[in-house]
């Protein structure tokens, strides 16, 4: 009788690896602590929190989040054009169609290492190197930056058209003509469409990074959380998301206007 | 100049072999006593100017007008600034209107390039080789992407401008029938080697199968011009035959390595 081919062919691998998961997961739970105590209190403060989020206070505490929200505004804006042109040159040594492999190398390291750690770590080595305060969060959104653009853009640089490029190479042009007119124009509605979607994301990363120290309205946040202030705290939520929103409804207009 | 032969044969890694956009292993490639394959990169590039390229695909710039498709065959003598504001100078601005104008593509000149049929692409490809002022062209399967009728206007414009700027073209070409047509010397490769070199006239039955190999020839082999419609459709017939070959040749050995001894025949820049 016919059968669908199992996904993996050998009957121990196949079994073996369920019992194994099953296992795991069984000794992993045990190694959780549940208290079931604690997990009612918590239902408690929750109740608490909730409360207050049900009355958001823009009032007592506006001009903490006012200088909050324009800090992050300012961290996003400055750090993804930081981002943008740096990650340009990236982006081509990192394209393995156009660059010579020891270029690409060193390229891909730099990308590879820029993608390899989250926000919030990168925020704390740079809170650490220049201290609280914006700058570090610039440092840390301009880096992101370029490990998500280089990356992205490497890739559709990767994918272009070759014969274009050929054409412009074989009419004499030098390298940078070569890419500013085969390869520029071919890459150019998503590069962007991309920084746009990164300028968004920064944003986000930007309310988050503050908790670390590095500027922002995350500061805020963390504060009005410490002081039980949970009204302010959904006040300054309620802004964030509001934001998020209206920054994803305006670059999904821009990408659509430039594919 | 047609060259003729089987997909595979080492048509395109011949003529690419001369602008070096692929490299030869062996044997040299001389253009007016110029050695172009021991050149350095930035020599290369000089001599590049002089030799314009026209593609199957036509290779233009999809995303860019058509002006600025015909005006990067001037990269060469412009600087990075002055190319990337599309500041050209005015005389090569002038000769690229010129040059559309000829063609007969001037009223498309701000229409991207993608926005044009695939006649007009391959004139604004023609028109790109020959803002370069080159001495010579190198034209790949001109008429690949083309209808019969379109192929053949393509052809005639090629011819014509050749003769206008007494240029030598070297043509790629799949279709015998269109390169008996409009061609005055023709050149059979097979495998990498030259089996034929003659006039249209001397191509015959014979010869076609030395070429490409046993079938029946004596449609394309009887007359040189004309081009109806059911020579196109015994065309389509030999093209998926070529596409059989090609994959015995790639079996066999790569083709660029093949095409080492034959550059000789491209020698000559002063006979189209």
């Amino acid at each position: 009788m016919w059968r669908p081919k199992p996904m993996i062919r050998s009957f121990w691998l196949r079994y073996g690896l369920v019992v194994g998961a099953v296992v795991y997961l069984r000794l992993a739970l045990g190694s959780i602590d549940v208290n079931w105590d604690r997990v009612a209190r918590g239902w408690e403060r929750a109740k608490v929190l909730f409360e207050g989020f049900a009355r958001p206070d823009f009032a007592s505490r506006w001009e903490f989040i006012q200088v909050g929200i324009l800090e992050s505004l300012a961290m996003t804006v400055v750090a993804t054009a930081l981002g943008i042109v740096l990650s340009i040159p990236f982006a081509f040594g990192a394209a393995r169609n156009i660059a010579s492999p020891p270029v690409y190398l060193l390229c891909r390291g730099v990308i590879a290492v820029a993608r390899s750690f989250q926000e919030i770590v990168i925020a704390i080595f740079f809170v650490v190197m220049v201290g609280f305060g914006p700058l570090a969060g610039v440092l840390t959104l301009a880096f992101a930056s370029i490990g998500f653009l280089g990356k992205l853009l490497a890739e559709d640089i990767e994918d272009i058209e070759p014969s274009q490029l050929e054409a412009i190479r074989s009419t004499g042009a030098t390298w940078f003509q070569a890419m500013a007119y085969g390869v520029v124009p071919q890459v150019m509605p998503r590069f962007v469409g991309l920084s746009v979607y990164r300028l968004d994301i920064n944003f986000r990363e930007s309310s988050v990074i503050g908790i670390v120290g590095a500027g922002g309205i995350g500061g805020a946040l963390n504060t009005s959380i410490a002081r039980y202030e949970y009204g302010t705290t959904a006040a300054i939520i309620i802004v964030i998301v509001a934001l998020v929103y209206l920054g994803e409804y305006a670059s999904g207009i821009v990408r659509k206007r430039v594919q | 100049m047609a060259l003729i032969g089987p997909s595979g044969a080492g048509k395109s890694t011949l003529i690419r072999c001369v602008n070096r956009l692929v490299e030869p292993t062996a044997g040299t490639v001389q253009l007016e006593g110029v050695d172009l394959t021991s050149l350095s990169r930035r020599r290369l590039r000089l001599e590049r100017r002089r030799i314009g390229m026209i593609f199957q695909e036509f290779a233009l710039v999809d995303r860019l007008t058509v002006m600025e498709n015909v005006l990067s065959g001037q990269l060469g003598y412009v600087g990075f600034w002055r190319s990337w504001f599309r500041r050209f100078p005015a005389r090569t601005v002038n000769r690229a209107y010129e040059l559309l104008e000829r063609v007969g593509i001037a009223d498309q000149l701000d229409k991207r390039a993608d926005q044009l049929s695939g006649g007009q692409r391959q004139r604004v490809g023609i028109a790109r080789a020959l803002l370069q002022d080159p001495d010579i062209l190198l034209v790949d399967e001109p008429t690949a992407s083309l209808d019969p009728k379109t192929s053949r206007q393509v052809m005639r414009l090629l011819v014509e401008l050749a003769e206008e700027h007494e240029l030598a073209a070297i043509i790629n070409i799949h279709d015998v029938a269109l390169a008996k047509q409009f061609v005055s010397r023709i050149v059979g490769l097979r495998a990498g080697e030259v089996v034929f070199d003659g006039p249209p006239g001397s191509l015959t039955e014979d010869v076609l199968t030395e070429i490409y190999g046993l079938e029946d020839w004596s449609q394309t082999a009887r007359r040189g011009g004309g081009g109806d419609a059911a020579r196109d459709a015994a065309d389509d017939e030999d093209d998926a035959d070529d596409d059989a070959d090609a994959v015995d040749g790639a079996a066999g050995g790569a083709p660029a390595s093949r095409a080492a001894p034959v550059p000789a025949a491209a020698e000559g820049p002063g006979e189209p």
